[in-house]
């Protein structure tokens, strides 16, 4: 089957007797980008890559390339290809085997040369006769990688396929892959629970929880503005304050909160709301030494905590409230460093600040006031 | 997530695949003990020759046959002089598996081989080299002879204790090789672990190792004790007419006296037993997956 | 040296209890060069006249060739047999799985005086026709059946099932994943349980005792009979040679096995 184009996925799920590993979710993944399923263990991640391989059958729904309907067709008639978790080469074929597998079950005639030229590309090919046992970690998962993209399928799948290997290890591979994918141009479906690698390799990221898509965007988007707590938490950390909005500035709201009044960028006009900050962009004015300038966010607390982490500093203030934030400050020498104990005054853009719908119980105190 | 989607799953396949050798087991195991159940309620043919029977399903067969002590003895004896060679395995075998699993390092699959070697000599030949170092003039009664501690016209061999230690021999790499199975694939971490948590050498195999190693002593024993209860070659070879075990009832009323009803009776009984202390036993031993 | 003692003493055991298992395949193998008469029970002295006339003794050759006959088909049979239930068990979904697992678990579990019993019940049911070669080659097909199973299926059940989503993955349909990866996967068990049968099969003495009739004799079976009346040094002489290609074939295949798992041959 030659297919090109998007890949599409309409209402797709699957149950496992009463449990909805997917539920329902709609996504289009443009012909040859790098996309990321991104998400905890046990969120449908797995599950909706497996339904794109046709190793799990879709409860509902749709899997589409190109327009073609390929729900039903099977994993051996998809131009889908893996790059299994643990590789799953097959112990008993040498390298070279590995790799013209698919080729071979294809009827293609002379696998030779598309063979070593892949082998080329993930720089292993003196290694074609050897047994997968007798490779290292990397190199096996650089074979599972060729044995994939040998075949040229619409579609690779990566079922967290740097999960196995250290973590120097790891990054190379990251830039290794993007270079692969760059080079060969096919669409990647790249699973993983390491929101670094998925921001640093995807231009995609759907961020996944509880078989739901949370969150759909570039890593940039992602970060910066995330619109739910989750996404707000499962890529890098936030501090979140809940409040109501109590007026307009301009494009902002001021959201009264038991710390003080912030702006944040949200139409809102009433009711409640909750406002995230990212903890690096907390500037502590007594060591900086910087005025606040008037128009940033700015309260005051103690510090309760500092830890040295070489690239940063990272504080724990405790604010009026007892509400405790995160501060990240970068290291760079000079200055004073704030001590446990020290009162002081964070600030920071108003334009840092995310809008996130209120939680549950805040909405519901709120009503009751 | 990870189960398999099995290939072809609910569709005729398995059924095929089954059919043929299931039918086999069918026709050869479960219909020739329904023959056996038959043939222990027939009685002799009125006039007939002897070896001529009609079926008059004479229940009354099995208290007549359980009755007479000559039986019971048999059927006693041959659980055991069982029970005794599957204790007296047990005591050799573990710790030979233990050293094997745990302290051969290199010499592990020598070992192994060793262990197994025995099964390709024939079964009655190993028997009866047995008869020979057990002999009067074997070396063991020698030894003992040399150092006085037994009379001069004493011998081992045919007694019961030459039955039982027959029995012990031929069925130890059975009790053998499941326990060094079981103590294999033991993670040899968790007896660290428990020496790390104040456990002594001991403590820790009592605690551990011992209750890792369990499926493979109920395997290893059921597979002793089941083929040494019915067993009659070591009766036979090493043995006398007061050792006589069931087997050798049952081979020598059907082979030699064509008493087929009481052969049956007695083959039915001893089936009958063993079955229900393997349910028992696998109950209590909390193993179940032993197939 | 109370530290030497108790890091060898392991080491020492193993070697006695060894020593213990071998010693009457030592005998045997002793007794093949005996000068025997007519029992070959006691020490005569040494001669290599059973070696170099192993089919002198009357019918010993034709007791062997027997059992390398019914022991090669049922091995054969019991083997196809049993490696497809291994399948179906280990690979399908299919309702009357327990009582499978009972049927097969059962004469195993079953003393061998029982199973041969039982089937001479049969065999003279049916008129005692069979009796002889095909009644022994039924029987053993039967009692090697679940051994086979058994080994064969565990051997599945270690299979990584993604190896075979990787190859469905590859553009391999159901016949060319079985083909291509999960039997050649699988053939060291098939291999392992074909080795088991024959064993179980060539070995067997109580069992064809019931059904052999009068008039056919296996090599076990030659050797029970003969034991009454004196066992020729010849059986010695076989059972030592059997020895010797078995122990060749064990060591040879545990080397490979070595060697595989070394990724150093196919």
């Amino acid at each position: 089957m030659d297919l090109n184009g998007d890949l599409v996925l309409r209402d797709l799920r699957k149950e496992f007797g009463d449990f909805v590993a997917v539920d329902s979710i709609n996504l289009t993944i443009a012909q040859g980008s790098f996309f990321a399923l991104l998400g905890p263990s046990g969120c449908g991640k797995t599950t909706t890559l497996r339904m794109i391989a046709g190793l799990e059958t879709p409860t509902s729904g749709q899997v589409l390339i190109g327009g073609t309907d390929i729900t039903h067709t099977k994993p051996h008639q998809r131009p889908v290809n893996t790059v299994f978790q643990s590789y799953a080469l097959f112990p008993h074929m040498d390298i070279f085997e590995n790799v013209a597998f698919g080729l071979r079950r294809r009827g293609v005639g002379n696998v030779e040369k598309q063979v070593m030229d892949t082998l080329e590309l993930v720089q292993l090919a003196h290694l074609a006769r050897r047994k997968p046992g007798q490779l290292s970690g990397g190199q096996q998962q650089r074979i599972a990688l060729a044995r994939a993209i040998v075949n040229r399928p619409a579609v690779l799948l990566l079922d967290e396929p740097l999960g196995a290997l250290d973590l120097k290890l790891r990054r190379q591979m990251q830039i290794e892959l993007k270079r692969i994918q760059t080079e060969v141009g096919l669409t990647f479906v790249h699973v993983t629970h390491d929101q670094e690698e998925a921001m640093s390799m995807a231009d995609t990221i759907a961020v996944m929880n509880h078989g739901v898509v949370e969150q759909l965007g570039g890593p940039l988007d992602l970060y910066e503005r995330p619109v739910t707590h989750y996404v707000a938490n499962f890529l890098g950390q936030s501090n979140t304050f809940e409040g109501t909005v109590a007026s307009r500035d301009g494009e902002f709201a001021r959201l009264a909160t038991a710390d003080g009044e912030f702006s944040v960028t949200s139409a809102q006009s009433s009711g409640t709301l909750a406002m995230g900050v990212r903890p690096e962009k907390l500037e502590i004015a007594e060591t900086t030494g910087n005025t606040v300038p008037p128009t940033a966010n700015q309260v005051r607390g103690t510090v309760t905590d500092a830890a040295f982490t070489g690239v940063s500093t990272q504080y724990v203030v405790r604010l009026r409230s007892g509400k405790e934030v995160t501060v990240f400050e970068q290291n760079l020498l000079f200055g004073r460093r704030a001590q446990v104990g020290d009162e002081v005054t964070l600030y920071w853009d108003a334009r840092h600040s995310f809008a996130l719908p209120a939680s549950a119980a805040h909405a519901a105190a709120a009503d009751g006031s | 997530m990870a189960e398999a989607s099995a290939v072809g799953s609910r569709s005729r396949t398995p059924y095929l695949l089954l059919l043929p050798g299931m039918a086999w087991l069918a026709v050869f195991f479960v219909v020739p003990l329904v023959s056996l159940l038959m043939q222990s309620v027939q009685t002799p043919l009125p006039g007939g020759l002897p070896g001529q029977y009609e079926q008059t399903f004479r229940f009354a067969n099995f208290v007549d046959v359980l009755s007479r002590t000559e039986f019971l003895g048999a059927l006693g004896r041959s659980f055991l002089f069982a029970l005794l060679a599957t204790v007296a395995a047990l005591l050799i075998a573990y710790p030979l598996a233990y050293a094997i699993a745990l302290r051969a390092g290199r010499a592990k699959p020598l070992f192994l081989v060793l262990v197994v070697a025995p099964f390709f000599v024939s079964f009655v030949l190993r028997t009866i080299a047995w008869r020979q170092i057990l002999g009067a003039e074997g070396p063991v009664v020698g030894a003992l002879q040399a150092l006085h501690l037994v009379p001069s016209n004493f011998s081992i061999y045919p007694s019961s204790l030459a039955v039982i230690a027959g029995l012990t021999y031929n069925f130890l790499p059975f009790m053998t090789l499941p326990i060094y199975a079981s103590l294999d694939r033991m993670d040899t971490r968790l007896i660290e672990a428990a020496q790390d948590l104040y456990s002594s050498s001991w403590t820790a195999f009592r605690k551990v190792t011992l209750p890792i190693s369990m499926p493979g002593v109920v395997a290893g024993t059921l597979l002793t004790f089941i083929p040494a209860s019915g067993d009659y070659i070591n009766a036979q070879l090493l043995g006398n007419a007061t050792t006589t075990m069931v087997g050798n009832v049952v081979d020598s009323r059907f082979l030699v006296n064509s008493d087929y009803p009481t052969a049956s009776v007695l083959s039915f009984t001893l089936m009958a037993i063993i079955l229900a202390m393997v349910f028992v036993y696998v109950r209590r031993a909390g193993t179940e997956e032993l197939v | 040296m109370s530290g030497w003692w108790s890091r060898n003493v392991l080491r020492i055991y193993a070697v006695l209890a060894l020593g213990y298992l071998l010693l009457p395949v030592a005998y045997t193998l002793a007794f093949s060069f005996n000068q025997a008469g007519k029992s070959n029970l006691i020490w005569k002295g040494f001669t290599l006249s059973a070696w170099q006339g192993i089919c002198d003794a009357p019918d010993v050759c034709a007791a062997v060739r027997n059992s390398l006959l019914v022991g090669m088909l049922a091995t054969l049979i019991a083997t196809v047999l049993g490696t497809m239930i291994a399948f179906a068990l280990g690979r399908h979904q299919f309702r009357g799985r327990s009582t499978t697992n009972l049927l097969i678990f059962l004469p195993m579990a079953t003393p061998e005086v029982v199973l041969g019993s039982s089937l001479l019940a049969l065999f003279v049911n049916m008129g005692g026709g069979l009796l002889g070669f095909p009644a022994v080659l039924l029987a053993h097909v039967m009692f090697c059946i679940s051994f086979v199973v058994v080994t064969v299926k565990a051997r599945i059940a270690s299979l990584d099932p993604r190896l075979e989503e990787a190859a469905r993955d590859l553009y391999a349909d159901e016949r060319q994943t079985f083909m291509k990866v999960t039997l050649p996967l699988v053939m060291p068990g098939i291999a392992a349980a074909a080795l088991l049968a024959f064993s179980l099969s060539f070995d067997d003495v109580i069992i064809t005792n019931f059904n052999s009739g009068s008039n056919f004799t296996t090599f076990p079976k030659f050797i029970w009979t003969s034991s009454l009346r004196g066992i020729p040094p010849q059986a010695n002489v076989i059972a030592s040679l059997m020895f010797a290609v078995a122990l060749a074939v064990v060591v040879v295949g545990q080397i490979n096995a070595a060697r595989r798992a070394k990724g150093l041959i196919a």
